[in-house]
């Protein structure tokens, strides 16, 4: 029979056959590998209702400028109907840097809010209720330090610290893997991640401890497969990091939360998200012996992809970005964010920003998909292809426990040179034109017409050293560099470090501050450059 | 035998997205040219200093911050300082329109937006890069 093309495969090339039946299916064992919604091993979902009990969180990522220009636009969001918030910061806060120095120059307020020290935290979040709005930070190498500030605005709102909700991405490992923001090498980052986790399950037992992320993974080039097996070996990781610490695996698991991204490929997706469940079900259950359901079930934070928007033809965005919400709702997500239509020219403008929440809520409440949970489950493809994408995340996972575990992977370069590999063949797929991409190697139209767009000017950066250099002249010195000091002999002699930055962010030390003596006793990092 | 072409590929400031850069720099490699990659969080002073250390005609900068009239306009000016104004400086990334025209005017010889074949950039190297 005639087909147009000699092999079917999905964007991450896993060739695709015809038509699927039951004979892709031996061996399955519905009860063993699907089980019901809200059940081990969670397939299906991690609630027996999901939609139906309660729809997933909004929660666009967002932060540009000083704090004063972005909690005017988190008020905005929370106004369109937004149940979360989620921030993002600038370069030279993922960092670590302060807005005031010569490696910050050209970069403040421009991919997110700069953020120096408390009283930029405390502008950030006036007027919002620490204990109704869950937030989300995406923050790694210096996550401890935001996240220290996070409480302490808490404390003066007078909410405790045992009512707060949220998140901080504090993923060091995909740090080295893909994203590129560390402040630490990884050995003593992963430290101060087991210092906060164990914080947290004695003082903020409702804090999201980190997200566990393969966005980033996927966004740097990975496959569908990749980005899964990377994630779940880093959140391996983490938990074998923490019971070498001594905690108890039941103590801290059920507060590990993951973030997947949400790419063009809709069934690979949905099925990605459904090898999560499983796979992480069975690595809690049997690896590590966890007890408690909570820490079995895999909830997760979906994005779509933002490589996948193209520059060319932009309002075509607005229909990529639909399709990947879908897959992200079909697979069972618990937040989504919808990129804007504008994000590869420049962050959001308001209105682009409009219309990706008015996305996620035309899928909620006009398209009907929310009615049943799981409703994919059962497709004789859908769940071939999740088996695939278990079997080669898997494959994975053992691949790097062999090699003694993702540090020592990390250290060799290889997940790094995997992504860099699979990158560059999806690129030659795409000269090739085997892969296709709407309005840019195929389609393409010579009548674009300009978008309008954020401009963030250097009155910002002007503004926030500014700013910064009132509170400096403010505080107390003295205490500022008494706290700092606590802070380096806690660093130094193994102590939890969380305490001694509670204390400096409570002196107004700044951010650089409080990286720069962790970092004298941590060292630094140099990126290998592997391409 | 005629000199092989040299180009320094160079991610400045804090910007860590380097999925395109690590593209650019495999594809130019490809096409036979010498290719030497800084890795990410360089300096301008860093990104000059090697392309003078290592003799090289080109410099291949890749931002994706929003951070780019600075640092283009940073290297450029240390490149005049070092009497290397000669070495052809182009780039790549998250740039608006308006943007690619005022750094076509600081003298950036060319902007590559998302969705450039590598072919196109490597064209455009062959044509517009000399061994002196």
């Amino acid at each position: 029979m005639h087909e147009k093309k000699h092999q079917f495969t999905t964007i991450s090339s896993k060739p695709i056959d015809r038509l699927y039946g039951p004979q892709n299916l031996t061996g399955f064992d519905c009860n063993r590998d699907l089980g019901e919604p809200g059940y081990y091993p969670f397939t299906r979902g991690i609630h027996p209702t999901m939609y139906r009990g309660r729809l997933w969180t909004m929660r666009q990522f967002s932060g540009f400028g000083t704090a004063v220009e972005t909690n005017k636009r988190y008020k905005f969001l929370l106004d369109h109907g937004q149940t979360g918030l989620s921030v993002a910061f600038d370069f030279p806060t993922l960092m670590g840097y302060d807005s005031d120095q010569e490696r910050s120059e050209g970069e403040i307020g421009k991919c997110g809010v700069a953020i120096d020290t408390l009283a930029d935290m405390e502008t950030l979040f006036d007027g919002i209720p620490l204990d109704k709005v869950t937030t989300s930070m995406t923050i790694n190498g210096p996550a401890s330090i935001l996240f220290a500030m996070y409480l302490v605005v808490a404390e003066k709102e007078g909410v405790s610290w045992d009512k707060v909700g949220g998140t901080v991405q504090n993923d060091v490992l995909k740090e080295f893997i893909a994203q590129n923001s560390w402040a630490f090498p990884p050995e003593p980052s992963m430290r101060v991640v087991v210092d906060m986790i164990e914080f947290c399950t004695k003082h903020a037992p409702k804090w999201n401890t980190i997200s566990i992320s393969g966005y980033h993974i996927r966004e740097a080039g990975s496959t569908a497969a990749q980005e899964l097996g990377l994630t779940l070996a880093d959140g391996i990781a983490y938990v074998e990091a923490c019971v070498k610490r001594g905690l108890k695996v039941d103590d801290f698991a059920p507060r590990l939360s993951f973030f997947f991204n949400a790419h063009n490929d809709f069934f690979e997706e949905v099925a990605k998200y459904r090898a999560a469940r499983r796979i992480w079900a069975r690595v809690m259950k049997d690896r590590f012996h966890a007890k408690n359901e909570r820490s079995w079930a895999l909830r997760f934070h979906t994005q779509t992809a933002g490589c996948s928007l193209t520059a060319q033809q932009p309002y075509n965005n607005v229909v990529r970005t639909a399709l990947q919400a879908l897959a992200a709702v079909m697979g069972g997500t618990q937040s989504l964010h919808t990129n804007s239509l504008d994000e590869t020219l420049a962050l959001p403008t308001e209105h682009a920003v409009r219309v990706a929440l008015r996305t996620q809520q035309i899928i909620a409440h006009e398209s009907g998909v929310t009615n049943t949970v799981d409703p994919l489950g059962g497709s004789y493809f859908v769940e071939s292809l999740t088996n695939e994408l278990e079997r080669d995340a898997l494959a994975m996972i053992k691949k790097i426990d062999e090699m003694g575990g993702m540090l020592k992977a990390i250290a060799m370069g290889w997940p790094q040179r995997e992504i860099a590999d699979a990158s560059y063949r999806y690129q030659k797929q795409i000269e090739t034109k085997e892969k296709v991409i709407v309005g840019v190697n195929e389609y393409v139209s010579k009548d674009e017409h300009p978008l309008e767009i954020l401009k963030i000017t250097e009155e910002t950066a002007k503004a926030q050293i500014e700013r910064l250099k009132k509170v400096k002249a403010r505080r107390d010195g003295s205490k500022v560099k008494q706290t700092l000091s606590t802070l380096k002999e806690a660093a130094g002699t193994g102590g939890n470090v969380m305490e001694p930055l509670i204390e400096s962010v409570r002196a107004y030390a700044t951010l650089n501050e409080m990286t720069e003596t962790m970092r004298s006793v941590f060292g630094e990092y140099k990126d290998p450059a592997i391409f | 035998m005629e000199k092989r072409i040299r180009i320094l590929i160079a991610k400045p400031g804090l910007d860590g997205h380097d999925r395109g850069v690590k593209v650019v720099a495999r594809a130019l490699r490809d096409a036979g040219f010498e290719v030497i990659y800084t890795g990410l969080h360089q300096t301008p002073e860093m990104i000059v200093s090697a392309a003078v250390q290592e003799d090289v005609h080109a410099i291949g900068l890749s931002i994706l911050s929003g951070a780019h009239l600075h640092l283009f306009r940073k290297v450029k000016e240390l490149l005049k300082e070092q009497h290397a104004g000669d070495i052809a400086l182009f780039g790549g990334g998250i740039i608006p329109e308006e943007d690619v025209r005022e750094l076509k005017k600081l003298g950036v010889g060319a902007v590559f937006a998302p969705g450039t074949p590598t072919d196109e950039i490597v064209a455009w190297v062959k044509k517009h890069v000399k061994t002196k």
